[in-house]
């Protein structure tokens, strides 16, 4: 009898808050709109980008591809970021389903929730990442990396 | 010596098991026999020993056979790869948040 290749699965949930001295327009702006939001989604440095694209509203997507530059473990692998918008308040609140993949091999799925309180000095942000992480990947490339030194490789590309 | 951190996708497939987890929930109370692991799981003594091969090569426990009896216990640094794997998530868009504080701070530019 065949035996089912095991998987497993790890779920997580972190939040992260912060405060912005400016309305909640402007930082639901910087959500919305393509140019606002590539700058710091998508740039920092590091890995190149080689597609994003943003249709910001309910059941729009996002669609993100970087891919890892030489001189990295996963030199060549792409590194793919889809997400899908499930919830929508203007200025207040947004909900949305993201997916990771490496190469072809989708490693973690999440449920995203930003709210935007107004605040005396401006806007509160809390950012709750409700998130499955699978089995990582198979490939070759995951097997002779290191995870230590792939976590560290990935600080780089993504650096402050 | 210098362990290798085990692969991340052997910690999450030795947490992926509800035994193994048990197993793990019940060491966090403390060392103890194998033999005493078995009883309060209501697995076989069989069972656990397999569990604990599992866990034990994912670095997450480690056991010691000292006269007749095998005790184990938690391996801290096991956890540590799930969670920098998780960590690292975190720290990206941590990252990416700063950043957006960043751009705000920016004049805002009216099309």
């Amino acid at each position: 009898m065949k035996t089912m290749e095991e998987r497993s699965v790890i779920h997580s949930t972190f939040v992260i808050e912060r405060n912005y001295p400016v309305p909640p327009e402007r930082v639901f702006g910087a959500f919305a709109d393509l140019t606002k939001k590539r700058r710091w989604f998508v740039e920092g440095g590091g890995h190149e980008v080689e597609h994003y694209e943003l249709d910001f509203r309910v059941g729009g997507k996002e669609r993100a591809r970087f891919r890892f530059k030489d001189g990295t473990p996963l030199k060549g692998i792409a590194c793919t970021n889809d997400t899908s918008y499930q919830d929508i308040v203007p200025n207040r609140r947004i909900v949305f389903a993201s997916t990771m993949a490496l190469g072809e091999k989708c490693i973690s799925a999440s449920l995203v929730t930003v709210e935007l309180l107004p605040s005396e000095t401006g806007t509160d942000l809390i950012f709750t990442h409700q998130g499955a992480f699978f089995e990582g990947a198979d490939g070759p490339e995951m097997r002779e990396a290191g995870w230590r030194k792939l976590l560290e490789q990935l600080t780089e590309e993504f650096p402050r | 010596m210098h362990r290798k951190k085990p692969g991340i996708d052997r910690v999450f497939h030795a947490l992926g098991d509800p035994s193994r987890r048990a197993i793990m929930e019940k060491l966090s109370e403390g060392p103890i026999s194998v033999s005493r692991l078995a009883d309060p799981l209501d697995i076989t003594l069989a069972a656990v020993v397999q569990h604990l091969q599992v866990l034990e090569e994912s670095g997450l426990v480690q056991t010691e056979k000292v006269g007749r009896v095998r005790t184990c216990r938690i391996e801290p640094a096991g956890l540590s790869v799930a969670e920098q794997w998780i960590g690292e998530c975190r720290s990206t868009w941590e990252r990416r948040l700063d950043r957006l504080g960043d751009l705000l701070a920016e004049p805002d530019e009216r099309d």
